[in-house]
Protein backbone atom coordinates (compact mmCIF):
# COMPACT_ATOMS: atom_id res chain seq x y z
CA UNK A 1 0.00 0.00 0.00
CA UNK A 2 0.86 3.41 -1.07
CA UNK A 3 1.50 6.28 1.44
CA UNK A 4 3.85 9.58 1.23
CA UNK A 5 7.55 9.48 1.95
CA UNK A 6 7.61 12.25 4.28
CA UNK A 7 5.71 13.40 7.17
CA UNK A 8 4.96 16.73 6.57
CA UNK A 9 4.16 19.02 3.19
CA UNK A 10 6.98 21.77 3.26
CA UNK A 11 7.68 22.21 -0.37
CA UNK A 12 7.48 20.21 -3.54
CA UNK A 13 10.75 19.87 -3.39
CA UNK A 14 10.90 16.97 -0.18
CA UNK A 15 8.43 15.39 -2.01
CA UNK A 16 9.19 12.19 -5.10
CA UNK A 17 7.06 11.48 -8.20
CA UNK A 18 5.33 8.37 -6.30
CA UNK A 19 3.92 11.10 -3.86
CA UNK A 20 2.85 13.41 -6.57
CA UNK A 21 1.01 10.68 -8.10
CA UNK A 22 -0.62 9.53 -4.78
CA UNK A 23 -1.64 12.80 -3.96
CA UNK A 24 -3.36 12.95 -7.64
CA UNK A 25 -5.09 9.44 -7.27
CA UNK A 26 -6.59 10.31 -4.14
CA UNK A 27 -7.78 13.60 -5.04
CA UNK A 28 -9.48 12.07 -7.87
CA UNK A 29 -11.67 9.89 -5.38
CA UNK A 30 -11.93 13.80 -3.43
CA UNK A 31 -13.18 15.29 -6.42
CA UNK A 32 -16.23 12.50 -6.48
CA UNK A 33 -16.93 13.15 -3.05
CA UNK A 34 -16.78 17.16 -3.07
CA UNK A 35 -19.30 16.34 -6.36
CA UNK A 36 -21.89 14.75 -4.19
CA UNK A 37 -25.06 16.53 -3.03
CA UNK A 38 -23.58 15.61 0.82
CA UNK A 39 -19.73 16.75 0.23
CA UNK A 40 -18.39 15.28 3.65
CA UNK A 41 -16.65 12.04 4.39
CA UNK A 42 -15.69 11.13 8.38
CA UNK A 43 -12.24 10.25 8.10
CA UNK A 44 -10.59 12.89 10.03
CA UNK A 45 -13.35 12.95 13.12
CA UNK A 46 -10.56 12.87 15.68
CA UNK A 47 -8.27 14.71 14.13
CA UNK A 48 -8.14 18.73 15.19
CA UNK A 49 -5.85 21.39 12.59
CA UNK A 50 -4.91 24.41 13.19
CA UNK A 51 -4.69 27.38 10.19
CA UNK A 52 -1.91 29.77 11.20
CA UNK A 53 -1.74 32.66 8.75
CA UNK A 54 0.70 35.58 9.50
CA UNK A 55 -0.29 37.03 6.15
CA UNK A 56 -3.35 37.72 4.25
CA UNK A 57 -4.83 35.18 2.14
CA UNK A 58 -8.53 34.85 0.96
CA UNK A 59 -9.01 31.56 -1.40
CA UNK A 60 -5.40 29.23 0.51
CA UNK A 61 -7.18 30.28 3.93
CA UNK A 62 -10.84 29.12 2.80
CA UNK A 63 -9.83 26.25 0.84
CA UNK A 64 -7.71 24.55 3.54
CA UNK A 65 -10.74 25.05 5.35
CA UNK A 66 -13.09 23.84 3.51
CA UNK A 67 -11.27 20.72 2.63
CA UNK A 68 -10.62 20.19 6.31
CA UNK A 69 -14.34 20.40 6.97
CA UNK A 70 -15.03 18.24 4.80
CA UNK A 71 -12.61 15.94 5.72
CA UNK A 72 -14.98 16.01 9.20
CA UNK A 73 -11.38 17.77 11.24
CA UNK A 74 -11.75 20.29 14.18
CA UNK A 75 -11.13 23.90 12.60
CA UNK A 76 -9.14 26.20 14.74
CA UNK A 77 -8.65 29.44 12.83
CA UNK A 78 -5.68 32.00 14.00
CA UNK A 79 -4.48 35.25 12.26
CA UNK A 80 -1.30 37.36 13.61
CA UNK A 81 -3.09 40.16 12.98
CA UNK A 82 -5.67 39.46 16.54
CA UNK A 83 -2.80 37.16 18.34
CA UNK A 84 -0.37 37.40 21.00
CA UNK A 85 2.33 38.08 18.23
CA UNK A 86 1.79 41.54 18.20
CA UNK A 87 2.80 41.23 21.77
CA UNK A 88 5.92 39.70 20.98
CA UNK A 89 5.66 36.05 21.37
CA UNK A 90 8.24 33.84 19.67
CA UNK A 91 6.80 31.20 16.37
CA UNK A 92 7.83 28.24 18.48
CA UNK A 93 6.19 29.50 21.86
CA UNK A 94 2.85 30.76 20.17
CA UNK A 95 2.07 27.11 17.76
CA UNK A 96 3.62 25.16 21.03
CA UNK A 97 0.80 27.00 23.06
CA UNK A 98 -1.64 26.06 20.32
CA UNK A 99 -0.60 22.21 20.34
CA UNK A 100 -0.92 22.01 24.21
CA UNK A 101 -4.77 22.40 23.04
CA UNK A 102 -4.17 18.91 21.62
CA UNK A 103 -3.88 19.95 17.68
CA UNK A 104 -2.70 17.53 15.31
CA UNK A 105 -1.92 19.50 12.30
CA UNK A 106 -0.97 22.96 11.51
CA UNK A 107 -1.91 25.04 8.55
CA UNK A 108 0.87 27.28 8.35
CA UNK A 109 0.97 30.48 5.92
CA UNK A 110 4.13 33.04 7.21
CA UNK A 111 6.01 35.57 5.19
CA UNK A 112 9.56 34.11 5.98
CA UNK A 113 10.86 31.67 4.01
CA UNK A 114 12.24 28.27 5.48
CA UNK A 115 9.49 28.93 8.34
CA UNK A 116 7.46 25.51 7.92
CA UNK A 117 10.81 23.66 7.97
CA UNK A 118 11.87 25.43 11.26
CA UNK A 119 8.48 24.95 12.89
CA UNK A 120 8.39 20.75 11.75
CA UNK A 121 11.98 20.43 13.23
CA UNK A 122 10.98 22.28 16.70
CA UNK A 123 6.96 21.51 17.46
CA UNK A 124 5.51 17.74 17.68
CA UNK A 125 2.47 18.20 14.77
CA UNK A 126 2.13 17.97 11.05
CA UNK A 127 3.16 20.97 9.22
CA UNK A 128 1.22 21.65 5.87
CA UNK A 129 2.96 24.44 4.22
CA UNK A 130 0.36 27.22 3.44
CA UNK A 131 3.15 29.22 1.74
CA UNK A 132 5.90 30.36 2.63
CA UNK A 133 7.39 34.09 1.69
CA UNK A 134 8.80 33.99 -1.61
CA UNK A 135 10.14 30.07 -0.83
CA UNK A 136 7.30 27.23 -1.85
CA UNK A 137 3.64 27.05 -1.61
CA UNK A 138 3.21 23.80 -2.18
CA UNK A 139 -0.46 23.09 -2.60
CA UNK A 140 -0.81 25.67 -5.12
CA UNK A 141 1.87 23.78 -7.21
CA UNK A 142 0.06 20.77 -6.54
CA UNK A 143 -3.69 21.86 -7.54
CA UNK A 144 -2.02 23.54 -10.46
CA UNK A 145 -0.63 20.34 -12.30
CA UNK A 146 -4.00 18.62 -11.12
CA UNK A 147 -5.71 20.64 -13.43
CA UNK A 148 -3.38 20.49 -16.01
CA UNK A 149 -3.57 16.42 -15.84
CA UNK A 150 -7.38 17.13 -15.92
CA UNK A 151 -7.25 19.42 -18.69
CA UNK A 152 -4.79 17.84 -21.31
CA UNK A 153 -4.56 14.58 -19.86
CA UNK A 154 -0.80 14.36 -18.49
CA UNK A 155 1.73 16.52 -17.14
CA UNK A 156 4.52 14.97 -18.59
CA UNK A 157 6.00 16.20 -21.72
CA UNK A 158 4.08 19.45 -22.13
CA UNK A 159 5.06 22.69 -22.10
CA UNK A 160 4.40 25.14 -19.70
CA UNK A 161 5.08 28.74 -19.24
CA UNK A 162 5.30 30.55 -16.54
CA UNK A 163 5.04 34.67 -16.79
CA UNK A 164 4.93 37.73 -14.86
CA UNK A 165 7.15 38.27 -11.07
CA UNK A 166 9.21 34.76 -10.76
CA UNK A 167 11.08 37.05 -8.69
CA UNK A 168 9.09 36.70 -5.80
CA UNK A 169 6.67 34.07 -6.40
CA UNK A 170 6.81 31.03 -4.01
CA UNK A 171 3.78 29.89 -6.69
CA UNK A 172 6.41 30.24 -10.03
CA UNK A 173 8.91 28.25 -7.02
CA UNK A 174 6.67 25.29 -6.27
CA UNK A 175 5.34 24.61 -9.66
CA UNK A 176 8.92 24.50 -11.41
CA UNK A 177 9.64 21.72 -8.52
CA UNK A 178 6.64 20.34 -9.40
CA UNK A 179 6.34 20.13 -13.41
CA UNK A 180 10.01 19.32 -13.77
CA UNK A 181 9.56 16.43 -11.14
CA UNK A 182 6.08 15.48 -13.69
CA UNK A 183 8.37 15.20 -16.92
CA UNK A 184 7.37 18.66 -18.02
CA UNK A 185 8.95 21.67 -20.07
CA UNK A 186 9.04 24.81 -18.33
CA UNK A 187 10.36 28.64 -19.29
CA UNK A 188 9.60 31.71 -16.90
CA UNK A 189 9.11 34.74 -19.11
CA UNK A 190 8.75 38.03 -17.17
CA UNK A 191 10.98 41.46 -17.15
CA UNK A 192 14.79 40.81 -16.50
CA UNK A 193 14.71 42.07 -13.37
CA UNK A 194 11.79 39.89 -11.98
CA UNK A 195 13.98 37.02 -13.34
CA UNK A 196 16.15 35.61 -10.76
CA UNK A 197 19.87 35.43 -12.05
CA UNK A 198 20.25 31.26 -11.54
CA UNK A 199 16.78 30.20 -12.30
CA UNK A 200 18.17 28.39 -14.97
CA UNK A 201 19.74 25.72 -12.76
CA UNK A 202 16.55 24.51 -11.95
CA UNK A 203 16.45 23.37 -15.56
CA UNK A 204 14.43 25.94 -16.83
CA UNK A 205 14.55 28.63 -19.62
CA UNK A 206 13.99 32.17 -19.51
CA UNK A 207 12.19 33.83 -22.39
CA UNK A 208 11.65 37.63 -22.42
CA UNK A 209 9.19 37.73 -25.44
CA UNK A 210 5.66 36.86 -24.18
CA UNK A 211 4.64 36.44 -27.59
CA UNK A 212 7.02 33.48 -28.05
CA UNK A 213 6.74 32.10 -25.21
CA UNK A 214 2.91 31.79 -25.49
CA UNK A 215 3.55 30.28 -29.12
CA UNK A 216 5.80 27.87 -27.59
CA UNK A 217 3.74 26.34 -24.97
CA UNK A 218 0.48 24.04 -24.04
CA UNK A 219 -0.07 26.09 -20.57
CA UNK A 220 0.35 29.58 -19.83
CA UNK A 221 0.60 30.67 -15.66
CA UNK A 222 0.39 33.51 -15.15
CA UNK A 223 1.21 35.52 -11.95
CA UNK A 224 0.19 38.52 -10.31
CA UNK A 225 2.61 41.29 -9.67
CA UNK A 226 3.61 41.44 -5.91
CA UNK A 227 3.63 44.78 -5.67
CA UNK A 228 3.56 44.07 -1.40
CA UNK A 229 6.87 42.65 -1.86
CA UNK A 230 8.29 45.19 -4.35
CA UNK A 231 10.53 47.16 -2.50
CA UNK A 232 12.54 49.03 -5.60
CA UNK A 233 10.85 49.90 -8.71
CA UNK A 234 11.50 46.54 -11.08
CA UNK A 235 9.80 47.76 -14.33
CA UNK A 236 8.65 51.54 -15.22
CA UNK A 237 5.22 51.74 -15.04
CA UNK A 238 2.36 49.14 -14.79
CA UNK A 239 1.41 50.11 -17.92
CA UNK A 240 4.14 49.27 -19.87
CA UNK A 241 4.59 45.92 -17.76
CA UNK A 242 1.09 45.30 -19.28
CA UNK A 243 2.32 46.01 -22.42
CA UNK A 244 5.17 43.96 -22.78
CA UNK A 245 3.76 41.00 -20.30
CA UNK A 246 -0.33 41.17 -20.12
CA UNK A 247 -1.87 38.85 -22.27
CA UNK A 248 -4.83 39.84 -23.67
CA UNK A 249 -7.80 38.33 -26.52
CA UNK A 250 -6.16 39.58 -29.58
CA UNK A 251 -2.36 37.84 -28.31
CA UNK A 252 -4.28 35.06 -28.08
CA UNK A 253 -6.13 35.20 -31.40
CA UNK A 254 -2.67 35.33 -32.98
CA UNK A 255 -1.41 32.03 -32.03
CA UNK A 256 -1.86 29.08 -34.05
CA UNK A 257 -2.81 27.00 -31.74
CA UNK A 258 -5.12 27.09 -28.41
CA UNK A 259 -3.45 27.81 -25.42
CA UNK A 260 -4.50 27.06 -21.37
CA UNK A 261 -4.65 30.30 -19.24
CA UNK A 262 -4.04 29.25 -15.58
CA UNK A 263 -3.91 31.93 -12.72
CA UNK A 264 -3.68 31.04 -8.73
CA UNK A 265 -5.58 34.45 -7.85
CA UNK A 266 -5.63 36.97 -7.26
CA UNK A 267 -6.29 38.50 -10.57
CA UNK A 268 -5.04 42.01 -11.39
CA UNK A 269 -7.71 42.46 -14.48
CA UNK A 270 -6.19 43.99 -16.63
CA UNK A 271 -2.59 44.20 -15.76
CA UNK A 272 -1.42 40.38 -16.14
CA UNK A 273 -4.66 39.07 -17.50
CA UNK A 274 -7.30 40.59 -19.30
CA UNK A 275 -11.04 39.94 -18.43
CA UNK A 276 -11.84 38.93 -21.44
CA UNK A 277 -9.10 35.99 -21.56
CA UNK A 278 -9.85 35.32 -17.44
CA UNK A 279 -13.20 34.36 -18.87
CA UNK A 280 -12.83 32.80 -21.67
CA UNK A 281 -13.26 29.12 -22.21
CA UNK A 282 -9.44 28.35 -22.43
CA UNK A 283 -9.26 29.59 -19.16
CA UNK A 284 -9.25 27.07 -16.13
CA UNK A 285 -8.84 29.53 -13.26
CA UNK A 286 -12.03 28.54 -11.90
CA UNK A 287 -11.53 24.78 -11.89
CA UNK A 288 -8.08 25.51 -10.42
CA UNK A 289 -9.89 26.77 -7.12
CA UNK A 290 -12.25 23.76 -6.96
CA UNK A 291 -9.49 21.00 -7.43
CA UNK A 292 -7.68 23.07 -4.62
CA UNK A 293 -10.30 21.48 -2.48
CA UNK A 294 -9.65 18.03 -3.79
CA UNK A 295 -6.18 18.29 -3.51
CA UNK A 296 -5.52 19.98 0.18
CA UNK A 297 -8.32 17.17 0.94
CA UNK A 298 -5.63 15.00 -0.44
CA UNK A 299 -2.53 16.30 1.60
CA UNK A 300 -4.51 16.32 5.14
CA UNK A 301 -5.67 12.69 4.81
CA UNK A 302 -2.92 11.30 3.61
CA UNK A 303 -0.55 13.59 6.07
CA UNK A 304 -2.52 12.38 8.49
CA UNK A 305 -2.79 9.07 7.99
CA UNK A 306 0.92 8.94 9.20
CA UNK A 307 -0.69 10.45 12.39
CA UNK A 308 -0.44 7.45 15.21
CA UNK A 309 -2.75 7.52 17.74
CA UNK B 1 0.48 -21.11 4.58
CA UNK B 2 -1.78 -24.08 4.02
CA UNK B 3 -4.60 -23.55 1.83
CA UNK B 4 -7.95 -25.64 0.83
CA UNK B 5 -10.53 -24.81 -1.95
CA UNK B 6 -13.51 -24.07 -0.44
CA UNK B 7 -15.74 -23.59 -3.47
CA UNK B 8 -14.80 -24.17 -6.89
CA UNK B 9 -15.65 -22.38 -10.61
CA UNK B 10 -18.94 -24.59 -10.92
CA UNK B 11 -19.88 -24.21 -6.87
CA UNK B 12 -19.90 -20.41 -7.03
CA UNK B 13 -21.29 -20.48 -10.77
CA UNK B 14 -24.42 -22.19 -8.91
CA UNK B 15 -24.77 -20.13 -5.76
CA UNK B 16 -24.49 -17.19 -8.25
CA UNK B 17 -27.51 -18.67 -9.99
CA UNK B 18 -29.09 -19.20 -6.82
CA UNK B 19 -28.86 -15.41 -5.59
CA UNK B 20 -30.16 -14.00 -8.49
CA UNK B 21 -32.99 -16.37 -8.47
CA UNK B 22 -33.59 -15.01 -4.83
CA UNK B 23 -32.85 -11.59 -5.53
CA UNK B 24 -35.41 -11.72 -8.60
CA UNK B 25 -37.67 -13.08 -6.10
CA UNK B 26 -38.01 -10.14 -4.13
CA UNK B 27 -37.15 -7.68 -6.52
CA UNK B 28 -39.19 -8.72 -10.15
CA UNK B 29 -38.59 -6.11 -12.68
CA UNK B 30 -35.52 -4.20 -10.46
CA UNK B 31 -37.61 -0.64 -11.17
CA UNK B 32 -36.83 0.86 -7.74
CA UNK B 33 -34.11 -1.63 -6.99
CA UNK B 34 -30.09 -0.82 -7.33
CA UNK B 35 -27.19 -3.05 -6.95
CA UNK B 36 -24.49 -1.05 -5.35
CA UNK B 37 -21.19 -3.30 -5.08
CA UNK B 38 -18.44 -2.57 -2.49
CA UNK B 39 -15.45 -1.70 -3.23
CA UNK B 40 -12.47 -3.69 -4.28
CA UNK B 41 -13.86 -6.76 -4.18
CA UNK B 42 -17.65 -6.60 -4.18
CA UNK B 43 -18.01 -5.38 -7.41
CA UNK B 44 -17.00 -8.67 -9.09
CA UNK B 45 -20.10 -10.46 -7.35
CA UNK B 46 -22.40 -7.28 -8.49
CA UNK B 47 -21.10 -7.55 -11.85
CA UNK B 48 -21.83 -11.29 -12.38
CA UNK B 49 -25.22 -11.38 -10.50
CA UNK B 50 -26.24 -8.50 -13.05
CA UNK B 51 -25.04 -10.98 -16.03
CA UNK B 52 -26.80 -13.38 -14.93
CA UNK B 53 -29.94 -11.54 -14.41
CA UNK B 54 -29.36 -9.95 -17.99
CA UNK B 55 -28.60 -13.02 -19.61
CA UNK B 56 -31.13 -16.03 -18.22
CA UNK B 57 -33.97 -13.98 -16.82
CA UNK B 58 -34.14 -11.13 -19.51
CA UNK B 59 -33.55 -8.50 -16.48
CA UNK B 60 -31.93 -5.33 -18.07
CA UNK B 61 -30.76 -2.33 -17.86
CA UNK B 62 -30.37 -2.84 -13.57
CA UNK B 63 -29.49 0.25 -11.72
CA UNK B 64 -25.36 -0.31 -11.17
CA UNK B 65 -23.47 1.53 -8.93
CA UNK B 66 -19.72 0.98 -7.10
CA UNK B 67 -19.00 2.15 -3.83
CA UNK B 68 -15.70 2.93 -2.08
CA UNK B 69 -16.01 3.12 1.80
CA UNK B 70 -11.82 4.30 2.21
CA UNK B 71 -13.18 7.29 4.24
CA UNK B 72 -15.90 5.67 5.82
CA UNK B 73 -13.72 3.62 7.74
CA UNK B 74 -13.77 3.04 11.48
CA UNK B 75 -10.25 2.12 11.48
CA UNK B 76 -8.81 5.26 9.50
CA UNK B 77 -4.89 5.56 11.70
CA UNK B 78 -5.14 2.55 13.34
CA UNK B 79 -3.33 -0.04 11.21
CA UNK B 80 0.23 -0.05 10.38
CA UNK B 81 -1.00 0.65 6.73
CA UNK B 82 -2.39 3.68 4.98
CA UNK B 83 -5.79 3.49 3.72
CA UNK B 84 -5.73 3.33 -0.08
CA UNK B 85 -8.88 4.75 -1.43
CA UNK B 86 -10.73 3.53 -4.98
CA UNK B 87 -13.32 4.90 -7.04
CA UNK B 88 -16.76 5.42 -6.35
CA UNK B 89 -18.91 5.19 -9.16
CA UNK B 90 -23.22 6.11 -8.03
CA UNK B 91 -24.60 8.08 -11.15
CA UNK B 92 -27.99 8.24 -9.94
CA UNK B 93 -29.57 9.25 -6.53
CA UNK B 94 -30.62 6.21 -4.40
CA UNK B 95 -33.92 8.44 -2.65
CA UNK B 96 -36.88 5.94 -1.82
CA UNK B 97 -34.92 3.49 -3.39
CA UNK B 98 -34.49 -0.75 -2.39
CA UNK B 99 -30.83 -0.99 -2.16
CA UNK B 100 -29.00 -3.89 -2.42
CA UNK B 101 -25.21 -4.16 -1.12
CA UNK B 102 -23.04 -6.46 -2.14
CA UNK B 103 -19.92 -7.56 -0.79
CA UNK B 104 -17.69 -10.85 -1.34
CA UNK B 105 -16.77 -11.55 2.20
CA UNK B 106 -18.91 -10.77 5.20
CA UNK B 107 -16.61 -10.93 8.41
CA UNK B 108 -16.61 -8.84 11.37
CA UNK B 109 -19.53 -6.53 9.90
CA UNK B 110 -17.00 -3.18 9.82
CA UNK B 111 -17.49 -2.62 6.14
CA UNK B 112 -20.82 -2.87 5.74
CA UNK B 113 -21.02 -0.20 8.66
CA UNK B 114 -18.73 2.04 7.24
CA UNK B 115 -20.98 1.41 3.19
CA UNK B 116 -24.37 1.79 5.35
CA UNK B 117 -22.73 5.67 6.28
CA UNK B 118 -21.59 6.00 2.95
CA UNK B 119 -24.43 5.59 1.50
CA UNK B 120 -26.69 8.53 3.34
CA UNK B 121 -24.28 10.64 0.99
CA UNK B 122 -26.56 9.95 -1.81
CA UNK B 123 -29.91 9.81 -0.23
CA UNK B 124 -32.05 8.51 1.92
CA UNK B 125 -33.30 4.82 0.47
CA UNK B 126 -36.21 3.11 0.66
CA UNK B 127 -34.69 0.13 2.01
CA UNK B 128 -31.04 -0.99 2.60
CA UNK B 129 -30.71 -5.43 1.89
CA UNK B 130 -26.91 -6.91 2.19
CA UNK B 131 -26.08 -9.65 -0.16
CA UNK B 132 -22.68 -10.98 0.21
CA UNK B 133 -21.14 -14.58 -0.87
CA UNK B 134 -19.43 -16.03 2.24
CA UNK B 135 -20.98 -15.28 5.29
CA UNK B 136 -18.10 -16.33 7.97
CA UNK B 137 -20.18 -17.28 11.03
CA UNK B 138 -19.30 -16.10 14.71
CA UNK B 139 -16.96 -13.70 13.70
CA UNK B 140 -19.17 -10.29 13.98
CA UNK B 141 -18.35 -7.73 16.16
CA UNK B 142 -21.55 -5.44 14.76
CA UNK B 143 -25.05 -6.70 15.01
CA UNK B 144 -25.46 -7.02 11.17
CA UNK B 145 -26.53 -9.94 8.96
CA UNK B 146 -27.02 -10.45 5.50
CA UNK B 147 -29.93 -11.15 3.39
CA UNK B 148 -28.78 -13.06 0.70
CA UNK B 149 -25.52 -15.16 1.43
CA UNK B 150 -24.10 -17.51 -0.62
CA UNK B 151 -22.10 -19.87 1.71
CA UNK B 152 -21.54 -19.81 5.59
CA UNK B 153 -17.85 -20.60 6.62
CA UNK B 154 -16.94 -21.69 9.91
CA UNK B 155 -13.20 -19.88 9.71
CA UNK B 156 -10.92 -18.55 12.69
CA UNK B 157 -9.71 -15.85 13.51
CA UNK B 158 -5.93 -17.19 11.62
CA UNK B 159 -7.70 -17.92 8.64
CA UNK B 160 -8.34 -16.01 5.56
CA UNK B 161 -11.20 -16.23 3.15
CA UNK B 162 -9.84 -15.15 -0.75
CA UNK B 163 -11.99 -14.90 -3.12
CA UNK B 164 -10.49 -15.21 -6.26
CA UNK B 165 -12.31 -14.12 -10.28
CA UNK B 166 -11.66 -14.85 -13.84
CA UNK B 167 -11.22 -11.39 -14.63
CA UNK B 168 -8.35 -10.79 -12.05
CA UNK B 169 -6.78 -14.02 -11.08
CA UNK B 170 -7.25 -16.45 -14.14
CA UNK B 171 -10.10 -19.26 -12.43
CA UNK B 172 -13.23 -18.61 -10.02
CA UNK B 173 -12.28 -20.14 -7.02
CA UNK B 174 -12.97 -20.17 -3.39
CA UNK B 175 -9.60 -20.60 -0.53
CA UNK B 176 -9.47 -21.07 2.93
CA UNK B 177 -5.74 -19.93 3.60
CA UNK B 178 -4.43 -20.91 6.94
CA UNK B 179 -2.29 -17.88 7.51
Amino acid sequence: MAELSVNHLLGIKYLNEADIQLIFETADNFKEVINRSIKKVPSLRDITIANIFFENSTRTKLSFELAEKRLSADVINFSAGQSSVKKGETLIDTVNNILSMKVDMVVMRHPNPGAGIFLAKHVKAAIVNAGDGAHEHPTQALLDSYSIREKLGDVAGKNVVIVGDILHSRVALSNIFALKLQGAHVKVCGPKTLVPKYITSLGVEVETNLKKALQWCDVANMLRIQNERLDISYFPTTREYTQQFGVNKKLLDGLDKEIVIMHPGPINRGVEITSDVADSKQSIILNQVENGVAIRMAVIYLLAGKIKQ
Amino acid sequence: MSQKVLLSSEEINIILHRLACQLLENHIDFKDTVLIGIQPRGIHVANRLCQILAAEYGVKDIQQGVLDITFFRDDFRRGDKPLEATKTSINFLIEDKKVVLIDDVLYTGRSINAALTALQSFGRPAEVELLCLIDRRFSRHLPIQPNYRGRQVDAIQQEKVKVMWKENDGEDKILLINR
